[in-house]
């Protein structure tokens, strides 16, 4: 099930939600994920559903693959819906079975709080989709960029992302030899009681972490040598450019806010 | 012909040891030339590497490089005129992607972006990995690493480029892929090239080979010179290229060769002419 | 111990959209007390089949059978430490793998994984540390004090101290010097001759599966194209480079020469002494 997981992977594609700039789309993102609380009633939450719709449209992914692809999120989300739904415990009793009572104002909880859940999922989810993850890097150091004269370490915050990005695909196929080269030497990893396993990580840890720390010292050579003195005086090869459907995007969240606001408060 | 890089009465011990792994060494690498060093592991040659880009400072003696004497103040100028590839291709490969590696040597030098995105595009070219931009590196072979990291050497447009032991963690073809495309740098853009390597395939193609043993510049000269010594290279944990090595079992089984012969043509050519048509 | 293979195939994250086939239709046979080269260049699948040896990866289809055992595609397999314990494998760059605090602990390591007593494997960790050619003294010390090339030796004898019967070889002399090659591979051969030791050596080296294999087996694209004697395989250049592979180096020389003098020799040589005896008896008739 996780191989088929979308969660957090970026799907190659030419759409308007793939050429958005990504300051815009974290914006967009981080926004979205405050304005959603303030839907508080049906009609909120089916405008809010309807923004999350159009989003989806943008990105060039079809609803469909993106329900199957977050199907593991999915259960957990019907999970929470299960858990409102009992225990809330206001407004009249809709159900009794008993040992169990699901109260109005459960069902009312649960269908927001899932609802809810759902549509950061779907939000968060086409901005990791529809973004290679060193353009999220360029994207956050851009916005942290002000920080900086604060002494916020925007850059170095960015250059670590960006490492860290480069060397997981290398620190799992790395692992993964590891743990066999030990398996072959005997050790377990899969079976035997719980104490057991968790020493059988120490001969997968060392390795691992000597590695690391080698990796680490050549890359910092190798950084060093090529002239890497910090953030000062650097340029950059990716350059970000606004454009006017940035604009238009985070405006739409205006209407969002204002619609949802107008349904809360005054209508 | 200039001095690119000139070390005078190197001595050099790492921190908190006792041993001297470099005792007075004097090497000096010409502008245009390709010079290879060459020793066993633990002879000391990759240490040179590292006094060369100012990771290390030598206890004794001067290292100069491009006429600018290295020590703590200048080692950011001479790194400029320096590029260097690593033996490990994953642990020098800097960027997400392709472009973003080559890239970042010309970010930290703050190189405009409309001239980093030629440079980038040249680099790759000239490495043959242009079709390669966006690939990400545990998509790439080591060779085709190795290649970009030759691109972002080549991209900072330095004086000279350093292998240390650039190919010796490749496979075959990845070896012959990056020692061609160094032949062929050397042909095309007349690039001072020095090798720190202990394949004497490498050795071989290079100018000039100096020896190193036990932390000492053992023997410097020409690839002919050097093979010459013979079995002295075996017992210095070296190789022969393969002409010699047959030269000296065919001798050792009474064929008489009357020429030393350092390719397969000679050899070759030899025997047929003082063996084989007779 | 025979390890035979039978219709092997395997195919990473299986019936999954990233599915990849690494391995198919394998068949061929690692007999016992010989010494099996596997060749092919990287992306051939020979890292992957070397994994089915000892079944740390089990096939997707097809059979391993390795010795008594039977590891079947799509059975459940209980207790694979028998296996593990007999076929040892010495993977690329094995200096990577160590973790204790001592060569001697380290050493021990899969000994006593697979249940022999403190003793036994200290007596074990004593001689094969001798056997891979270091000093006794170093047996107290930390593996991260040593060099690269001791702690690839190290490496080698914890692997050797299980006392496997079959040795499974992964490029073992990478990024060694010509020095070190040279005595790794000595040192193997020796093993494999004096203690009967069956040898599976995969390798980029062409010098080393002619000097040292009874078989070659050549991987080309996840299958298995060619099964044969050194000497039978180097005799073909041509379908060598189909493959994208080369000859050991006296062998293009002696094509050099047989062009040179337009007579074919009688066999192909695989070592340079065997080409100058051959040189010599045949002198003018070549």
């Amino acid at each position: 099930m996780m191989e088929k997981m979308i969660f957090g992977r970026y799907i190659p594609a030419d759409s308007i939600a793939h050429r958005m700039d990504p300051r815009a789309k974290l914006i967009f993102v981080f926004a979205f994920i405050a304005i959603i609380f303030i839907a508080n009633d049906v009609w909120g939450y089916v405008i809010a559903a309807a923004f999350t719709y159009i989003s989806v449209k943008m990105s060039g992914l079809s609803l469909r693959f993106l329900i199957s692809g977050l199907k593991p999120v999915m259960i957990l989300i019907a999970f929470t819906f299960l858990l409102q739904l009992f225990f809330a415990r206001e407004g009249n009793v809709v159900l009794d079975l008993g040992f169990i009572q699901v109260y109005e104002e459960g069902i009312r909880q649960a269908f927001f709080i899932s609802m809810r859940f759902t549509l950061l999922v779907f939000m968060t989810s086409l901005l990791t989709l529809t973004t290679t993850p060193i353009s999220i890097t360029d994207g956050l150091e851009s916005l942290l960029n002000p920080l900086k004269k604060i002494k916020f370490p925007a850059h170095e915050l960015a250059l670590m992302m960006s490492i860290a990005l480069r060397f997981i695909p290398t620190l799992m196929d790395e692992t993964d030899k590891i743990m066999k080269a030990q398996m072959a030497r005997g050790s377990d990893m899969s079976s035997g009681p719980l104490k057991d396993r968790i020493k059988a990580i120490v001969p997968l840890m060392i390795p691992l972490f000597v590695n690391a720390f080698k990796r680490a010292e050549d890359l910092a050579t190798a950084m060093e040598v090529r002239g890497y003195r910090g953030g000062e005086g650097r340029t950059k090869y990716r350059l970000l450019f606004w454009k006017a459907r940035d604009t238009f995007a985070l405006l739409s969240l205006v209407l969002l806010a204002g619609a949802l606001a107008a349904f809360r408060f005054w209508i | 012909m200039s001095n690119m890089i000139s070390l005078e009465n190197i001595t050099f011990k790492y921190p908190g040891t006792e041993k001297e792994v470099l005792k007075n060494i004097s090497i000096s690498i010409k502008e245009g030339e390709w010079t290879a060093i060459v020793g066993h592991n633990g002879s000391g040659k990759s240490t040179l590497a590292k006094l060369m880009n100012g990771l290390y400072f030598p206890e004794q003696g001067t290292v100069t490089i491009a006429g600018i004497q290295l020590n703590e103040d200048t080692v950011w100028d001479t790194r400029r005129h320096i590029g260097m590839v690593f033996q490990n291709p994953d642990n020098q490969f800097v960027g997400t992607t392709v472009q973003d590696d080559v890239a970042f040597g010309l970010e930290n030098h703050g190189i405009p972006q409309d001239i980093m995105v030629e440079r980038v595009q040249t680099a790759l070219k000239q490495v043959k990995m242009d079709d390669f931009l966006n690939q990400e590196p545990h998509h790439l072979s080591g060779g085709q690493k190795q290649r970009v990291a030759m691109a972002s050497v080549l991209a900072l447009r330095p004086d000279i480029i350093i292998l240390d032991e650039a190919t010796s963690m490749l496979d075959p073809a990845g070896r012959a892929e990056v020692i061609e495309l160094v032949r062929e740098l050397k042909r095309e853009e007349d690039m001072t090239v020095l090798s720190i390597t202990h394949d004497l395939e490498e050795a071989a193609k290079a100018d000039r080979i100096i020896v190193m043993n036990q932390g000492e510049v053992y023997r410097e000269g020409t690839p002919e010179d050097i093979f010459a010594m013979g079995q002295e290279l075996v017992d210095l944990g070296l190789d022969l290229p393969f002409p010699l090595k047959m030269a000296h079992v065919l001798t050792e089984k009474g064929i008489p060769l009357k020429q030393n012969t350092l390719t397969e043509e000679e050899l070759v050519n030899e025997l047929w002419t003082s063996f084989l048509s007779k | 111990m025979d390890i035979v293979l039978e219709q092997v195939e395997y195919r990473y994250a299986a019936n999954s959209p990233f599915e990849k086939k690494a391995v198919e239709d394998v068949t061929f046979k690692i007999p016992e007390g010989q010494c099996t080269a596997i060749i092919g260049h990287t992306g051939s699948g020979k890292s992957t089949l070397l994994l089915h040896l000892n079944a740390l990866l089990k096939p997707t289809s097809g059979t391993v059978q390795i010795g008594e055992r039977t590891v079947k595609a799509g059975r459940k397999e209980k207790d694979l430490k028998p296996i593990r314990e007999k076929v040892g494998i010495v993977f690329q760059f094995p200096e990577q793998q160590l973790f204790e605090e001592t060569v001697m602990k380290d050493i021990c390591y899969g000994p006593m994984n697979f249940g022999v007593s403190e003793q036994e494997a200290k007596k074990r960790a004593a001689f094969w540390l001798k056997e891979v050619g270091m000093p006794e003294e170093v047996l107290g010390k930390s593996p991260f004090d040593l060099s690269g090339g001791q702690m690839r030796r190290v490496a080698i004898a914890g692997v050797l101290a299980m006392e496997p019967e079959v040795l499974v070889l992964d490029e073992p002399t990478a990024g060694l010097d010509p020095r070190g090659r040279r005595e790794m591979m000595e040192m193997f051969y020796r093993l494999h001759q004096e203690r009967g030791i069956t040898l599976v050596l995969v390798t980029h080296s062409m010098e080393d599966a002619a000097r040292y294999a009874d078989k070659v087996v050549v991987m080309h694209k996840g299958r298995k194209v060619h099964e044969a004697p050194p000497r039978e395989l180097f005799s073909d250049t041509a379908r060598l480079a189909e493959w994208g592979l080369g000859v050991p180096e006296v062998v293009k020389f002696q094509r050099m020469l047989e062009e040179k003098t337009g007579k074919a020799f009688p066999k192909v040589c695989l070592t340079m002494d065997e080409l100058a005896d051959m040189l010599k008896q045949g002198g003018e008739s070549l």
